[in-house]
């Protein structure tokens, strides 16, 4: 049978699942279950728990263990990833795979402890300083919390850079039916790249980020960029949910695009043709989805727990083929399926 | 013929771009020699830090990870508990650690993490150009404090054996210089020694080396080694600080 | 069965969190989809806490229930807040004993019991909300919200005690009895 889990917990229990034994993190609403879950696992797996001083030293030692070559993860929410920018850039600039969770709340600022999703600019272009992307995911139930983070990991393994699993309060505080996988379905990638000691048998790995000749730097960043140009064709996910003949396709990811799902049952319950496209992975973001529902829809409404960020790339991704219009509400307030029902009206 | 002296064989060929006088290039010998002596290279990892050593990733044959500025220890926690079989070593200059990353070193510091750090202090701020440093003395002119370091508006320099020997996680403080042949020499041993308790599973362990700069100081070599003389020795009194015989984990 | 959309209100440390939790479980057990959605932050420390619970044949859209069709109230804040959100037609169910107001709408199903009273007098200090749990169950049973038996139940409150607290289980039993037949 399946279990109950929170979110926060099942995004902990998901991550040893997947064979990581490294957590370091700090305390922050409401993401703090995922790390006293973690205190309480990892010392019975023999794994590593660390409360590290800060988000900025979290971040650090995941870049430390990520360098020595085991998977290696922290979590915070919105404040504390401000601080995890900088690890967050380094580590794309030295090619390590690492797990970065969000639980996102209200902000700028302390800003407040209620779901948000405001930090969508913060994941997918600017986690950091410097040309780098990572892999953004944003799961909508726990479930698909246990299953992306398993991806996650692999995917950052395979591509070697940081991965994110962008939440928000709501998903981690929320329980839900789960099933989890078995630890160690998969077997771990070799990392011939990792400092982890020669032993005497190769020449000695460098895991690093600066290259003080411009040239250099710039051939890297290039061949860095290859390798993003090869996930956006491969890795794209995305759910599209009644959008065959959709006239209003509404865009929606995590918490909101529960809302959203729910607002666009109950307009079809009225015989109003809405669907939903909803972004699985924010980074790469699922353009060729969105333009498949765009091609037959007369409007599209992206619907987000914020002043509309993704709504900038929804309308990059369809080339602004069709009108993009926006619905949010953002300062940790999560929209009514009422709400987003009667913006559905408007446009149909 | 009989070989009598030679650079350690964990060092690489790479040609070192430190400046003349300057005595990184000593401590990096130590370092490389201690590694060597203990036959420890194959399952040791350094961590270079941001400032004028951040290339010793070239020149130290072990592994050899990158740090983000003041975040070496952290990163030296994440291999230590990531490989603990493995022999984990930072390797900062005085910003790194005692400014931009004051509270990365005093947690593992406090943690007692089981690593050995070598600190480099020598005044100054030098990858960057002569900038004012969390070390540098009362009066001191540098780029960022041309009236001389003013206490009442820069404050004191940082003492950091004095201060970190204060915490329970330390197994070994040592403040040494590479000054003369025997203080070379007593360096090797403490650089060493920090690396045994480490071996040993004993806990932190830091040695910091008070060092020259004689480009930012604007001194030739011999001026430099003068100036620390005079300047540096009664400010940073050398000694064993802290020293845990049965280290401080259990 | 008809979505249930169940508010569990009250001051923190009266057990709404649990109430929600045991209703979560039941539903879990008769695989149906669900959720559970607390409210989180500083109001956990003694001020009003609530839980959304949403049981339904279908997958849960948004989790947060706005619209209640079953609202579960411990104090008089959550009353004032959540009453006027029920649906026309949704059930309410007071504890009388901690709330001394009646509701003026009549166009919802209101249950007043004394459980706080119930509780104390039977011993079962601190299981309260689990007479109004019993309550609730009663009050579905056969209804278009009816989606589980009791036995279905039992087996939910089995799942949420932690063994370490076995012991609890019986009290909690009976408590589920006083409030069936409050």
């Amino acid at each position: 049978m399946k279990i109950l889990m929170k979110g926060n917990e099942a995004l902990a229990e998901a991550a040893i699942r997947a064979g990581c034994h490294h957590f370091f993190g700090y305390p922050i609403t409401p993401q703090t279950e995922l790390a006293a879950y973690m205190s309480k696992r990892m010392p019975k797996i023999g794994g590593t728990y660390l409360q590290a001083e800060s988000e900025i030293a979290a971040v650090n030692m995941v870049l430390g263990a990520s360098a020595a070559g085991v998977r290696a993860m922290t979590s915070s929410s919105s404040p504390g990833v401000s601080l995890k920018g900088e690890g967050i850039s380094y580590m794309a600039g030295s090619d390590l795979p690492a797990l970065i969770i969000n639980v996102q709340r209200g902000g700028p600022g302390l800003g407040g402890i209620q779901p948000s999703q405001a930090d969508y600019w913060q994941a997918t272009k600017a986690t950091g300083h410097g040309d780098f992307q990572i892999l953004v995911f944003a799961p909508s139930t726990v479930q698909e919390m246990v299953d992306l983070v398993s991806d996650a990991f692999d995917l950052a393994d395979q591509y070697r850079m940081p991965a994110m699993i962008l939440a928000d309060g709501m998903l981690g505080q929320m329980m839900e039916p789960v099933s989890l996988p078995e630890e160690g379905e998969k077997a771990p990638a070799q990392k011939d790249w990792a400092a982890s000691g020669h032993g005497g048998k190769r020449a000695h790995n460098i895991v690093n980020s600066l290259y003080l000749t411009p040239d250099k730097l710039e051939d890297l960043v290039k061949v860095r960029f290859k390798r993003y140009e090869t996930i956006k064709q491969k890795e794209q996910r995305a759910e599209e949910y009644l959008t065959d003949d959709a006239d209003v396709v509404v865009v929606a990811y995590g918490a909101s695009s529960r809302v959203a799902r729910g607002a666009v049952n109950k307009a079809r319950e009225m015989g109003l043709k809405a669907g939903l496209v909803r972004p699985i992975t924010l980074w790469p973001f699922p353009t060729d989805a969105l333009n498949r529902a765009a091609s037959h829809a007369k409007n599209l409404l992206v619907v987000e727990m914020s002043m509309g960020q993704m709504v900038d790339d929804v309308k990059l991704a369809i080339n602004c083929q069709k009108p993009v219009h926006f619905y949010g509400r953002t300062g940790g307030m999560i929209p009514t399926p009422a709400e987003v029902l009667e913006q559905i009206k408007a446009l149909c | 013929m009989q070989t009598v002296f030679q650079k350690p064989s964990t060092l690489t060929d790479a040609p070192m771009h430190y400046c003349p006088g300057c005595t990184h290039g000593i401590v990096h010998r130590l370092v490389a020699q201690a590694l060597e002596e203990l036959g420890v290279e194959g399952k040791a990892v350094g961590v270079a830090s941001v400032g004028c050593s951040v290339m010793c990733y070239d020149y130290f044959s072990c592994d050899m990870v990158q740090a983000p500025h003041g975040r070496a220890q952290a990163v030296a926690t994440g291999l230590k508990r990531a490989k603990p079989e493995n022999i984990i070593f930072t390797y900062q200059g005085d910003g790194d650690l005692a400014a931009i990353g004051t509270a990365e070193t005093v947690h593992a510091a406090t943690r007692g993490e089981n690593i050995t750090v070598i600190f480099i202090n020598n005044a100054i701020y030098g990858m960057t150009g002569g900038q004012m440093a969390p070390t540098s003395l009362p009066g001191q002119i540098t780029q960022t404090t041309p009236y001389g370091r003013d206490t009442n508006t820069a404050g004191y320099p940082v003492k950091v054996c004095e201060m970190l020997s204060t915490l329970d996680g330390v197994a070994l403080a040592q403040r040494v210089t590479v000054n003369n042949v025997k203080n070379v020499n007593i360096a090797r041993k403490a650089i060493k020694k920090a690396f045994q308790n480490q071996i040993d599973g004993k806990g932190y362990s830091i040695v910091e080396v008070l060092s020259t700069c004689p480009t930012n100081w604007g001194l030739s070599p011999i001026e430099a080694l003068g100036w620390l003389e005079e300047n540096m020795l009664p400010y940073y009194p050398l000694g064993v600080y802290k020293d845990v015989e049965g280290g401080v984990k259990k | 069965m008809k979505d249930l959309n169940m508010l569990f209100a009250g001051f923190g440390g009266q057990g709404v969190l649990f109430a929600g939790k045991v209703a979560a479980y039941a539903g879990l057990i008769e695989n149906k989809e669900i959720s559970w959605l607390p409210s989180y932050g500083p109001e956990m420390r003694g001020g009003t806490a609530n839980c959304s619970v949403c049981i339904s044949d279908q997958p849960i859209g948004s989790p947060l229930v706005t619209n209640p069709n079953v609202l579960v109230v411990m104090n008089l804040p959550s009353l004032d807040k959540f009453i006027d959100t029920v649906e026309p037609g949704g059930t309410v169910i007071i504890d009388s004993s901690l709330i001394d107001k009646k509701v003026e709408r009549t166009d919802v199903n209101v249950y007043y019991v004394p459980s706080s009273s119930l509780a104390e007098e039977n011993g079962l200090k601190g299981l309260s909300n689990m007479i109004l749990v019993g309550k609730l169950f009663k009050a579905i049973a056969g209804s278009d919200y009816d989606f589980c038996t009791g036995d279905t139940l039992d087996q939910a409150i089995q799942k949420c005690i932690p063994a370490r607290k076995a012991n609890m289980l019986d009290f909690n039993r009976k408590a589920v009895n006083i409030g069936a037949d409050a």
